[in-house]
């Protein structure tokens, strides 16, 4: 609870009605769409303006209160969750598109807007903004820009972080802070933009951004191919890399994610195959019509078993949506969700979904995988029961050796969700010693009454697993190893 | 803890279903779809922001204080977040539980507890009585009464929104389907079966391609009787024979949504007895709100001890379509009039989805493809028809504030899509619509009108024997 003066210095900024301290709004800001995690705020704000977010933050920062940026809370990596109590700040009443400049090829808006609003504004004006989180019916455009968000297009166009050229952003002293513009090239000094986008509000709020959008393409097309053989569809996604083929999206599902996403969303998957690759290509129709036939020929060399090309524009939109809806509808199969980011060069595709089958079978939970398969971004998703805390703790030591396993082969543990709370115990694995230093020191430079979102990003760093079982990769390099020792033996 | 929030609080712990507490992922999917959300975009108004409430009060996190209950009550019921949830979380089953649960332990106040039981005990049930209420208005529309009501400033003691509704009623005949039946000397004979209940049987009109069992509902049929001739009508031309058991009672929709479970499940297992004598093929509902509880019997029943009314239940409910289904799929297709003179412009028309006829008994296209199928009829698809009106029950009584919110929000959309008629599935929408017409001074421009009575002035029907 904030004391009485804080509170009524806080609605006198936003108006009574925007300012928020009831049971009710308190529990109901007090999770996001992470599991396992809530902790109550002291109190829910709602700015209608960049101003508004400096006076708050100016007396937040005054009374050390907590401050956490929130928008539609749907990111799965605890980013939201008020550890410490404190304020949650709604950037949701900030939602306006302010400027699709078409002769500078940007947009600028207020950070709460919503993604799929954004998205078909945009693409009305024949533009095209590429990144697109499964989530973006709800998320806003500053969640994604604070997580670094991605999406199913990041093979041919990159993620998020490609795209913001400019923000504003109130710092943790209430200062208003401007980076970058509508410039496609700018080298003055630091690249502020750069840190800010995936801070997840640890360093800054975000109030305005200003992002690249490129001509939209004329023409799509979408293919699914379906494998009785995992190797088989990994071997697909390394060819179609190896043969220069960038296709917008090139999803995978393995065979427990086809069935729970059939039985929702009822279009037809193969239920009984061991993996299917939806794949979609855009561009001009020539190109796009080329590179599907060599995709097929592609496919069918490495093993596919069945080809189905979407003969309509819906057909492929299905296909898409269906595989957006995966998350979700894996989470009929038990009561919780866990859904995971580990993300491994898109060379190793195959070795880390058998590494995580794997790893399910050695702590004995269910583990679907589906994910971004030329990307290298993977999804397991642990279907679990929050209710059965020693199943919880077999699911986290699941994951803990997964992030292991993508880090050895050259990995993160996010590719797209951001650190939140959820990896920070992983980070130090990723960034090592060194780069936690430096990460901290900016943090104590910019915040240093450490109220911007407290508890995220940092934590205790876990200790790494010592393998009982050796992985096939492990085995490998041993391997090797021991036979450049015996030829160095040979040739000394 | 105060001991009315803790009774309450211990009463949500045993009634709320944990499991679908637990299977809401808070993926935040249902947002977007909820009316109130859209309004507010507070939280605690959405979907997931009420099963978190709901889940705190179990957890013991917060007492369900008199804003937990307002928030509850804020809820439309519209269930438009439950196609939207890829987990399947069942909400319409959640915010029933609660509101139970609700109605059990806090009572109302006493106004609001003298019209709750005089409508939900004494009239709804009750045919008779509803009749009696359908001559008195009938009487009070025709003699004058109502002219005097309004010219003479009385109507002014009454709230603006209750003035409004009651410009929007409907003419009233007193009458319901069956007399206005046999009084119009169409085709029907009586039935009675081994087990003495009484039905009344009407013809098809030329080959029979199946039977029907015909719910008449309890409001429909003393405010929109004639919407149920029109059904008959409609189906007979398409083939079905129709039986109307006369032991059917109202279907307890309204009992259910106020949390009267009770009287609900007295009230369904009455009518899963009727129709299950009455040996028919499908059972044919024409309002939305009724259909989408008769679709769901079987959940009603399901802890009922009698296994064969489990049972019974189940087939009720599989039985169970709405008349544009059995127009559009099930019967033969219907024959459109042609348009005197094809120079004639044609009818520009929207389409308001009932959110219990969309959401719960997952029908959107079939109406919205009769209509296309008119070649005197341009469809003009309504921008979030798909967003409840603001009906919702009694809801626009009870939380008259948000309701006429949605409905001028709606009345935005209509104006956009130039239409002269609003087609509705479901009385209570279809009120809405002409209470939003009142409200946006529309009346000599836009009518509101059932998609069974327009497609009854549409189609080809011969209404005596061959």
């Amino acid at each position: 609870m904030l004391e009485s003066v804080i509170r009524e210095q806080l609605a006198a900024v936003v108006g009574g009605k925007w300012f928020k301290d009831d049971p009710e709004s308190l529990v109901s800001y007090s999770y996001d769409a992470t599991p396992l995690y809530q902790a109550m705020p002291d109190g829910v704000i709602f700015p209608g303006s960049t101003q508004e977010v400096s006076d708050i933050v100016k007396i937040c920062s005054k009374h050390r209160i907590p401050v956490i940026t929130r928008g539609a809370g749907s990111n799965l990596c605890g980013g939201t969750i008020p550890l410490q109590g404190g304020l949650i700040v709604v950037m949701t009443r900030m939602n306006k598109l302010l400027e699709i400049d078409a002769d500078n090829l940007t947009a600028t808006f207020q950070t709460g807007l919503n993604t799929k609003q954004f998205h078909l504004a945009v693409e009305q004006t024949g533009l095209f903004y590429p990144p697109d989180p499964s989530s973006m019916i709800i998320c806003t455009m500053g969640g994604n820009i604070a997580l670094g968000a991605g999406g199913l297009r990041g093979l041919k166009y990159g993620t998020t972080k490609d795209y913001v050229l400019g923000l504003e952003a109130v710092l943790p002293d209430g200062s208003i802070l401007r980076t970058g513009g509508k410039l496609v090239k700018d080298a003055a000094g630091y690249d502020l933009t750069r840190l800010l986008v995936g801070s997840g509000g640890t360093l800054a709020i975000l109030t305005e951004a200003t992002v690249k959008l490129i001509p939209k393409p004329s023409y799509r097309k979408a293919m699914v191919a379906v494998y009785d053989d995992l190797n088989a569809a990994a071997r697909t996604v390394s060819n179609i890399i190896a043969n220069h083929i960038f296709p917008c999206t090139l999803e995978f599902m393995d065979q427990p994610t086809l069935q729970v996403v059939e039985e929702f969303a009822k279009i037809g998957l193969p239920v009984h195959a061991k993996a299917m690759l939806a794949i979609e290509q855009d561009g001009n129709v020539d190109d796009v019509e080329r590179d599907l036939k060599k995709l097929e020929e592609i496919c069918l060399a490495s093993g596919a078993v069945q080809l189905n090309i979407a003969k309509t524009p819906e057909e492929g939109a299905k296909v898409m949506e269906a595989r957006r809806s995966a998350l979700a509808a894996l989470s009929r199969l038990r009561p919780t969700t866990i859904l995971e980011d580990a993300t491994v060069p898109r060379s190793k595709i195959a070795d880390m979904v058998l590494e995580v089958q794997r790893i399910a079978q050695k702590y004995d939970v269910q583990i679907c995988t589906f994910g971004h398969a030329g990307d290298g971004n993977l999804h397991p998703t642990a279907m679990t029961d929050a209710r059965d805390p020693e199943e919880i703790h077999r699911v986290e030591q699941a994951f803990a050796e997964i992030f292991e396993v993508a880090i050895a082969m050259g990995g993160t543990i996010t590719g797209e969700h951001g650190v939140g709370i959820v990896k920070a115990p992983y980070l130090e694995w990723k960034v090592g010693q060194a780069g936690i230093k430096m990460m901290k020191s900016i943090k104590d430079a910019i915040d240093p009454h450490q109220i911007m979102n407290p508890g995220k990003l940092f934590a205790e760093t876990r200790k790494r697993i010592v393998f009982q079982e050796r992985t096939e990769q492990a085995e490998r390099t041993e391997r090797d190893s021991a036979s450049d020792q015996d030829q160095k033996i040979e040739t000394s | 803890m105060s001991s009315t929030h803790e009774k309450l609080a211990q009463s949500l712990k045993l009634t709320l279903d944990e499991d679908q507490l637990t299977n809401c992922m808070r993926c935040g999917f249902c947002q977007t779809a909820c009316p109130t959300f859209l309004e507010t975009g507070l939280e605690a108004a959405s979907p997931r922001g009420r099963i978190a409430l709901m889940k705190a009060v179990v957890d013991g996190l917060m007492e369900p204080d008199e804003s937990f209950r307002s928030q509850m009550d804020l809820c439309l019921g519209c269930r438009a977040c439950e196609p939207a949830c890829p987990s399947d979380v069942k909400y319409g089953q959640l915010i029933e539980q609660t509101r139970a649960a609700i109605a059990a332990e806090k009572p109302y106040s006493l106004p609001v507890r003298v019209v709750r039981k005089t409508f939900l005990q004494g009239i709804f049930p009750h045919r008779g009585r509803l009749k009696l209420i359908g001559k008195t208005l009938s009487f009070y529309q025709k003699s004058g009464l109502q002219k005097f009501a309004r010219s003479s400033g009385a109507m002014k003691l009454f709230p603006d929104h209750l003035q409004q509704l009651e410009k929007a009623l409907p003419p009233v005949t007193g009458d319901g389907l069956e007399e206005l039946w046999s009084k119009a000397g169409l085709p029907y004979r009586r039935e009675t079966t081994d087990s003495g209940s009484r039905l009344m049987v009407i013809p098809a009109a030329g080959a029979k391609v199946g039977r029907v069992g015909m719910f008449r509902g309890c409001i429909m049929d003393v405010m929109f009787a004639s919407t149920n001739v029109n059904t008959v009508r409609l189906l007979r031309q398409a083939g079905f024979e129709i039986v109307i058991p006369e032991e059917q009672v109202c279907c307890g929709a309204l009992h259910a949504h106020a949390g009267e479970m009770g009287d609900a499940k007295q009230l369904a297992g009455q009518n899963i007895w009727a129709f299950g004598e009455a040996d028919v093929d499908y059972i044919a509902s024409n309002a939305g709100g009724c259909g989408a509880l008769l679709k769901e019997y079987d959940h009603l029943m399901h802890a009922e001890p009698d296994e064969r009314l489990q049972q019974a239940a189940i087939r009720f409910a599989d039985q169970v379509k709405d008349i544009s289904e059995l127009l559009h799929s099930l019967g033969r297709p219907l024959t459109p009039i042609q348009a005197e003179n094809p120079q004639n412009e044609a009818i520009t028309v929207t389409y308001q989805d009932s959110c219990h006829l969309r959401n719960v008994m997952r029908v959107q296209g079939e109406p919205r493809q009769l209509m296309e199928l008119l070649p005197a009829v341009q469809m003009c698809e309504l921008q979030g028809a798909e967003v409840c009106c603001g009906s919702a029950g009694i809801y626009n009584l009870t939380q008259t504030e948000m309701s006429t919110t949605l409905l001028d929000h709606k009345m935005e959309h209509v104006e956009a899509t130039g239409a002269k008629v609003i087609v509705t599935s479901n009385p209570g929408c279809l009120l809405q619509m002409k209470w939003g017409i009142e409200r946006a001074g529309k009346q000599n421009g836009v009518e509101a009108v059932h998609l069974v009575d327009f497609l009854a002035e549409q189609v080809l029907i011969e209404d005596k024997p061959d």
